[in-house]
């Protein structure tokens, strides 16, 4: 049966006539006979659907998601909800980006090309490195890349990553470390700070002389790493490269990583314009502070560059060092990675150029300020900070001895918080995160403390 | 010739737009008080004293910069993109729009089970219908693309051998005509490849396959149809070969394009298998990406499948994080949620009927290779009389030592046309190769004007080959120089770098 996708569909007689075939089985002779499926697929509702039909069968599916947010959430846990401005989603829509792929032929794709030139632009001088690749998958794969990366620019085998990072992100990290053989290890957390231990992260660097050290900030507590500096003096004086794991949504506020002495950055685009997505996708951002040039062609990814025409009259762009790739060095490339996040990059230029330098501060500051606000509401309702001396960004980790309870009753009122991270942290079993962003008012913040406190009170009574 | 014009916009980089100081997007202030408390507890030292060294414009110039640049780009609603083992078909809009809804979109992935049970059962049933496809038990989509569930199946195979106390076996056989991403995502997962030739017929030379085959043997990566396009006629033999041996076979799904429908790996033989879903399922590529894969597996390897699994318990929808074996989270929470939900929707739309994909393909490709074969300067080097499925490859080595002009020389003559170029120089076993794959989705007509240009090209070639090689004049941009671009002192990644450079010059 034809189908309106399917174009030729509608004329399959006329091109067997000109293949001089009776069946079009005929093309498929070559397949051992016992392997040609002579049933139907079971897939789909077992025919084809209209569009309409579609769309209501899809609109059932979709009622079946019941999380109706009366406030925006303040769920956290590495992803927050921020506002997406409309014009991102306008430029996205653009099929010129969306339903073309990667710039093979960059004189017919230079919108692409100059549009993740930017993208990496724009991110390294968030960040204060010298290079900024095209996109990877997310932040969490891309932390993966970056400790190979680290792996293979100093011929060490270890990485410590500290146990206050984001638990999945470790998982991922792991899960991809392990095959080659390099160790990860994790130096705990100070307990009042909720920060890196600095003792034990010195320790571990001067006995392993790790690849790598990495740190998160902030940290998946919501705790803004303040030792960077001197994290960064330790890994530099065991030889370690720094890695260093931000959110590009405080680069407003917070110092470039670059210039606090990362050797390589890393983040996801979920916060600059991808949205949350049910987790995915987003995108990957990876950098390098390279003044020497020893990360450059370790480098994982696609890089757009700059070139002039064949004739040199003119400038443009093109993907560069592709001799590091999958489809020319094959085994010996420096990742596997072909497919990344480019129209996560794309957004997140236009993004990032809509909110512009004073913008970004004062998106930082929005967020600095209700988390201020929110750990000063929720305090006086009654909960407990789980780390009393650490500095909380955009996430807040808080303590009740009931907090699946506290987390189940504002729920069942419309608020959304969490995750608890009990599931990740045997140690902080009554821990759950808070996460406030641009897109909460100040009554979303209250309506939050209130319940806190009415359930308080219930608890008490 | 037909008339193509690409639009050449004389638009500065976004840092050059404009020197004003504007804003694009507002930020309220309200709490800048306790902005300014918090801030007061960090140490002087890690916070920005300098705004980042961004741009800062209006809105309205924000989107005409980009959509300028769009306008200085090509997909697939513009024409055809018959790159190669891309599977380039067109999106439906209708998949794009219902993905879009809020319900998804704004969904928190630490939301509990309950409260996102749609979302769960759409993903759940997409794992099952790609399983009937493949012919697999299971189906993971936590893969955010093609080349990352080559690298979980990679870690799976490892993890199989290890677990049953042969950790000797660290070779992974893969053909010469395989996808790049093969090679490299077996070495990342730790393996030592080991390359097989391919015959004249275009098949993975059966000989040396037996003779790579031992004790040593991981498993073998396949793709069928091939990167030639060629259905692997000996795959029964690969298997029970692979298999006889101890090794695990595994199949690149990045080519199932040519056979959704009509025959599946698992039956094939193969044990584990990704899946592109912006390829044969039609989810876009985006310029590069996001795309989505899946990583699917039989019998025992569906232990090893990366954790969490989407699972259905008879009653609701769950992640399940129980899988004994499993090789670890290849990516956090659950996947490309989004582009996934596009591919739900179109295998949806089609049903069983998506075995018309296959067969349009195959038609499609045969009647194009039909109607290249009498060009001049081209050849096929190898499978000759055989039927292709997804895509075919030609030679323009013939063409490139009667004219000087090559395959690249052709490709940019094809963009001066409207048309957008196949892959070129891939695979790497064919000289001066065009791997081209029309998919079902381009018309007759489509077809016809593209053979046409390659046969203007072709005679051009003949006649003023220097005017060929002058190609691309009607695109945003004349050919541009990449060896130029990618010599060690002009690597310029950056606007800073090419500020810099300039100053220097």
């Amino acid at each position: 049966m034809p189908h309106p996708w399917i174009p030729n569909s509608y004329i399959k007689n006329e091109l067997m006539k000109e293949l001089g075939i009776s069946s079009t089985l005929q093309l498929f002779d070559d397949v051992p006979k016992e392997l040609l499926l002579t049933r139907d697929l079971a897939v789909g509702y077992g025919t084809s659907l209209t569009e309409y039909q579609l769309v209501r069968a899809f609109d059932d599916l979709l009622r079946k998601n019941t999380f109706i947010y009366r406030v925006p959430p303040f769920i956290g846990g590495g992803v927050c909800l921020h506002y997406i401005p409309a014009a991102v989603k306008h430029v996205a829509s653009r099929p010129e980006f969306y339903t073309a792929y990667t710039p093979y032929q960059p004189e017919i794709n230079q919108g692409i090309t100059r549009a993740l030139f930017e993208y990496q632009s724009l991110v390294a001088d968030l960040y204060g490195v010298d290079v900024v690749n095209a996109s990877m998958y997310n932040g969490s794969t891309t932390l993966a890349e970056a400790v190979r990366l680290a792996v293979r620019a100093t011929g060490r085998k270890c990485a410590v990553l500290p146990r206050n990072m984001h638990p999945e992100v470790f998982e991922v990290v792991k899960t991809w470390s392990e095959p080659v053989g390099i160790v990860l290890h994790s130096p705990s957390y100070n307990a009042e700070t909720g920060r890196v231990d600095l003792g034990e992260l010195e320790d571990t660097v001067r006995k392993l002389k790790p690849a790598a050290v990495v740190v998160q900030t902030p940290n998946f507590f919501g705790i803004v790493e303040e030792d960077l500096e001197k994290i960064s003096r330790i890994a530099h004086e065991g030889g370690s490269l720094l890695v260093v794991y931000e959110d590009p949504i405080f680069t407003g506020i917070l110092e470039a990583p670059g210039k606090l002495g990362a050797d390589i950055v890393v983040g996801d685009t979920s916060s600059v314009g991808s949205g949350l997505n049910f987790g995915g996708p987003s995108g990957g951002i990876l950098g390098i502070r390279d003044p020497e040039e020893k990360l450059l062609r370790q480098l994982p990814g696609r890089l757009i560059g700059y070139t002039r025409s064949a004739d040199g009259e003119e400038g443009g762009f093109i993907m560069v060092l592709q001799t590091r790739e999958q489809h020319i060095r094959r085994e010996r490339a420096t990742s596997n990675i072909t497919t990344n996040s480019a129209l996560e990059a794309v957004k997140a230029a236009v993004y990032l150029t809509l909110l512009g330098s004073e913008g970004l501060k004062k998106l930082g500051e929005a967020i600095a300020g209700r988390t201020e606000f929110l750990v000063e509401k929720m305090l006086s309702a009654g909960l407990e900070l789980a780390f009393r001396k650490g500095v909380h960004l955009r996430e807040v980790l808080f303590k009740h001895p009931n907090i699946a309870g506290l987390r189940d009753f504002l729920k069942n009122n419309g608020v959304y918080v969490g995750p608890l991270i009990g599931k990740f942290y045997s140690e902080l079993p009554d821990c759950g995160l808070v996460c406030v962003t641009e897109v909460h008012s100040r009554g979303d913040i209250e309506t939050l403390s209130e319940l806190v406190k009415e359930f308080l009170k219930v608890v008490a009574s | 010739m037909s008339v193509f014009r690409q639009a050449r916009w004389e638009e500065p980089l976004v840092y050059e737009v404009s020197r004003d100081r504007k804003e694009g997007s507002l930020v309220d202030a309200e709490f800048r008080d306790y902005a300014a408390r918090l801030l007061r507890k960090l140490p002087d030292g890690i916070l920005r004293k300098e705004g980042p060294a961004i741009p800062s414009i209006s809105e309205v110039e924000v989107v005409r910069h980009f959509m300028r640049l769009s306008q200085m780009s090509y997909g697939v609603d513009f024409g055809p993109v018959p790159l190669g083992s891309c599977t380039m078909k067109y999106n439906p809009k209708i998949c794009e729009d219902l993905a879009s809804d809020r319900r998804i979109v704004e969904a928190h992935p630490y939301l509990d089970e309950e409260d996102v049970q749609g979302i769960l059962e759409i993903v759940y049933t997409l794992q099952k219908w790609l399983s009937e496809i493949v012919g697999m038990d299971v189906c993971s989509i936590q893969t955010p693309a093609g080349a990352a569930g080559e690298f979980a199946g990679a870690l799976m195979i490892r993890k199989y051998h290890r677990d049953v106390g042969e950790e000797r076996r660290d070779e992974m056989i893969v053909p010469d005509s395989a996808h790049g991403s093969n090679p490299a995502s077996a070495a990342m997962a730790g393996f030592k490849v080991v390359r097989i030739p391919t015959d004249s017929d275009g098949n993975t030379d059966l000989e040396a396959l037996k003779a790579a085959l031992g004790e040593k043997t991981a498993g073998a990566m396949l793709t069928n149809p091939n990167t030639l396009g060629l259905f692997e006629e000996h795959i029964l033999d690969i298997a029970r070969e692979v298999h006889k041996v101890g090794g695990l076979l595994y199949y690149d799904g990045a080519n199932l394009n040519g056979i959704v429908g009509y025959v599946r790996p698992g039956d094939m033989g193969f044990d584990i298998a990704h899946l592109n879903l912006h390829k044969t399922f039609a989810a876009p590529h985006g310029g590069g990406g996001p795309g989505a894969g899946a990583i699917c597996a039989k019998g025992a390897l569906v232990q090893y499948l990366p954790a969490p699994l989407i699972d259905f318990d008879g009653r609701k929808y769950y992640l399940k994080y129980d899988i004994p074996k499993t090789i670890g989270r290849v990516s956090w929470f659950y996947g490309n949620i989004v582009p996934a939900i596009k591919s739900f929707l179109y295998v949806a739309t089609l049903g069983p009927q998506i075995k018309e994909v296959a067969e349009v393909a195959t038609l499609n490709t045969n009647y194009m290779l039909k109607k290249m074969s009498p060009l001049p300067g081209l050849d096929l080097a190898f499978g000759y009389g055989r039927w292709r499925k997804h895509e075919f490859v030609v030679s323009f080595e013939k063409l490139y030592k009667e004219t000087g002009v090559g395959a690249e020389d052709v490709a940019k003559a094809l963009l001066d046309r409207g048309l957008h170029a196949p892959t070129i120089l891939f695979p790497l076993i064919v000289p001066e190769a065009h791997m081209v794959e029309v998919t079902e989705t381009e018309t007759k007509e489509n077809i016809d004007a593209l053979v046409e240009a390659y046969k203007e090209i072709v005679s051009a070639a003949y006649t003023n080959p220097s005017e060929v090689k002058k190609s691309p004049q009607h695109t945003s941009s004349k050919r541009l120089d990449t060896v130029y671009g990618n010599l060690p002192k002009n690597i310029v990644v950056t606007y800073r770098m090419l500020k810099e450079k300039s100053a220097k010059t």
